[in-house]
């Protein structure tokens, strides 16, 4: 069809249609075009259904408790900002705000990703430019760590933390029952994890650079921070987001450690508003504290695929 | 001539002391992760070991209370004969629903994945960058709000997905009320003769919306890599296009699945928070995994004597399971 138009103009529209242009690609019939069309638009349906359905959930001007009806326009009868604002107030019948989930969460998270990778890009480092005699030994006691989910430690990690107790002034602090406990048994796990990642990218980096740097009077240990450190910016920055997407999503361990509402993660709240607690909970709020917690995550993530898919191929799935 | 023994000189006396420093400077790097992780890994490792032989439970909770009893290898015989206190519970079950949860998954994510990808990649393909933009998303979205959204979605009556079966069954004039399936709580199998309850399906119709994605950008990948040549010459010899598919594309797509498969397989075996959520293992605790079962010796039998013995358990299985997809991946890697 568009053959027969102007080249520039052809140009333009394959480069629409298929995102890039090579000189001599082969078109497809239009038959088989169709069919394959049509065959990407079921699979597109597929993937946007739960997506469509949970936005106009959330922006339902009914602001409806349970949906008896099938709406997956998100604007079909005027949309309503209600379920945001009720859920930003107080989303579950806890008395903690949004805001207290929120902070608690982000404090959570970054605590864990920044202590994965300031700790981790040492030993990683160490991995993987030093020879020095255990070194297998040590890294076989990092690998075994990293097979292992975090629950399986869990037991002894809650008896243990639990007998950290201070009582000051009448207040009694329990390490268990605190944000702090929760961030030492997530980050007992990410660790090893965020070590071996970074290791897998420090392999990736020409050992050439820092011999030169030494060569121009560096010790091994200014070429790390001056070279090697500098060069790794890419794989701190996604350790750090993995860390720190694993513990903003994180429940097993706060479900199972908290018990003061004012420590709660978002995460919790969630579930508090799901199956056999969500009695009281309309779905449009549930819809609405669904976007607000992954929306941040997923476009942080967006902007930072490129690198994570290259970081996974390179780090994380390279046994 | 006299052999004369001599002070070490300056010189030699340096070079000693760089030695040294050399030689404990990859210590120095080591240091702070260790010392972090000994507290908090390994250590409690080796608690969680010596737990598993005593009868620890909510009394020996408090800082100051006595230490539990050593019982031997009672929890474990517990384990292994059904005795923990959950109804329904069997070892075996769970084990091998576990190990079918996983292979069915990775067996469907590979397949569609694959299939996806060489027709997202056929040539000429219109609005590719659309569908790429799309499809990404399973993968980017977190996976535990998904498993939540799910859910919802499952619920007989109010659910997004009861309600557009109906949808499309009204196209056929099928009555609604055909479509009041009790995706989560129905006990009775859906194909009589297949042991997996009806919750089964849809937690893999949810595993199966979050995997595929992964392994179609796996899979793209490794496709864009095979020469466009061999399917010239093939084509020139005269085979067919599902000729070309299982010996070029298939063959040559081999050594990108299988590590991604086996990741997926760690992944989806450990694969908690989904089941915790959808279906809570339920009906009748038929769709329990390990780490579910060991989740609920912990929070609600509050059992950590036992909750460790079967942690302990969990830790043999999975390296079981490591040691052999390891030997998979490694046999794998010599194969181009």
């Amino acid at each position: 069809m568009y053959n027969s138009t102007h080249p520039s103009l052809r140009y333009r529209i394959n480069w629409i249609l298929q995102g890039r242009t090579r000189s001599g690609e082969r078109g497809m019939p239009l038959g088989q075009q169709l069919l394959y069309q049509l065959l990407m638009l079921l699979i597109t349906a597929t993937v946007m259904y739960p997506i469509l359905w949970i936005v106009s959930l959330s922006f339902d001007p009914r602001n409806i408790s349970r949906p008896t009806t099938l709406r997956l326009n998100p604007f079909a009868g005027g949309a309503s900002l209600k379920a945001y604002t009720e859920v930003i107030k107080q989303p579950t019948p806890n008395p903690v705000s949004l805001g207290r989930l929120m902070l608690n969460s982000l404090g959570l998270a970054a605590g864990v990703g920044i202590a994965s990778i300031g700790i981790g890009v040492f030993a990683a480092y160490a991995f993987s430019r030093r020879r020095f005699a255990g070194r297998q030994v040590l890294m076989i006691l990092v690998l075994t760590v990293l097979m292992l989910p975090a629950i399986v430690t869990l037991p002894a990690l809650f008896v243990l933390l639990n007998k950290v107790q201070v009582t000051l002034a009448g207040a009694t602090f329990n390490l268990r029952n605190s944000l702090l406990g929760v961030g030492l048994a997530v980050l007992s796990t990410q660790l090893p994890f965020s070590i071996w990642n970074m290791k897998g990218y420090l392999d990736t980096i020409p050992k050439e650079l820092e011999e030169s740097a030494m060569i121009d009077g560096c010790t091994p240990n200014t070429a790390f921070f001056k070279v090697t450190l500098p060069l790794s910016t890419p794989v701190l920055a996604v350790t750090f987001f993995l860390g720190f997407m694993g513990t903003w999503t994180e429940f097993a361990i706060s479900w199972l450690f908290l018990t003061d509402p004012q420590n709660f993660t978002l995460m919790m709240a969630l579930y508090n508003m799901v199956g056999q607690y969500s009695e009281s909970t309309p779905w449009s709020n549930f819809a609405a504290m669904a976007i607000l917690i992954a929306l941040p995550v997923t476009l942080i993530y967006l902007f930072i695929q490129r690198w994570f898919v290259g970081g996974l191929a390179i780090g994380g799935v390279k046994g | 001539m006299a052999v004369i023994e001599t002070e070490p000189s300056q010189f030699e006396r340096t070079k000693r002391r760089r030695a040294f420093f050399k030689f404990i400077n990859p210590y120095l790097y080591l240091v702070p992760a260790f010392i972090v992780m000994s507290v908090i890994t390994y250590y409690p490792m080796l608690y969680e070991g010596w737990m598993s032989f005593t009868n620890y439970g909510l009394k020996n909770l408090r800082f100051d209370a006595p230490l539990p009893d050593y019982v031997g290898l009672a929890n474990y015989i517990d384990v292994f004969t059904n005795n923990l206190g959950l109804s329904f519970y069997n070892f075996w079950h769970v084990l091998g629903f576990n190990l079918w949860w996983t292979v069915s998954n990775v067996v469907i994510h590979v397949s569609l994945g694959i299939l996806i990808a060489v027709a997202l990649n056929r040539q000429g393909l219109w609005f590719k960058g659309v569908y790429r933009a799309i499809f990404i998303l399973p993968i980017i979205l977190p996976q535990i709000i998904i498993a939540n959204i799910f859910r919802n979605m499952f619920d007989p009556s109010y659910g997004a997905i009861n309600q557009g079966l109906a949808a499309i069954g009204g196209l056929f004039n099928l009555s609604p009320a055909l479509f009041q399936i009790k995706w989560i709580d129905q006990v009775a199998y859906p194909i009589s003769f297949i042991p997996l309850p009806l919750s089964y399906f849809a937690l893999l119709i949810t595993n199966v919306w979050l995997g595929w994605p992964f392994m179609t950008i796996v899979a793209s990948g490794a496709l864009q890599s095979i020469p466009k040549d061999l399917y010239e010459a093939a084509t020139m010899d005269g085979a067919s296009g599902s000729q070309q598919f299982w010996s070029i594309t298939l063959p040559l797509l081999r050594p990108a699945m299988i590590p991604a498969a086996v990741y997926g397989f760690v992944l989806t075996f450990n694969l908690f928070s989904l089941i915790y959520f959808l279906s809570g293992g339920g009906p009748l605790r038929e769709t329990e995994i390990l780490l579910t079962i060991a989740y609920r010796l912990v929070n609600e039998q509050r059992a950590y004597g036992v909750a460790a013995a079967f942690c302990v358990v969990i830790f043999f299985v999975l390296l079981t399971l490591t040691l052999i997809t390891n030997s998979i991946t490694r046999a794998t890697e010599s194969y181009v």
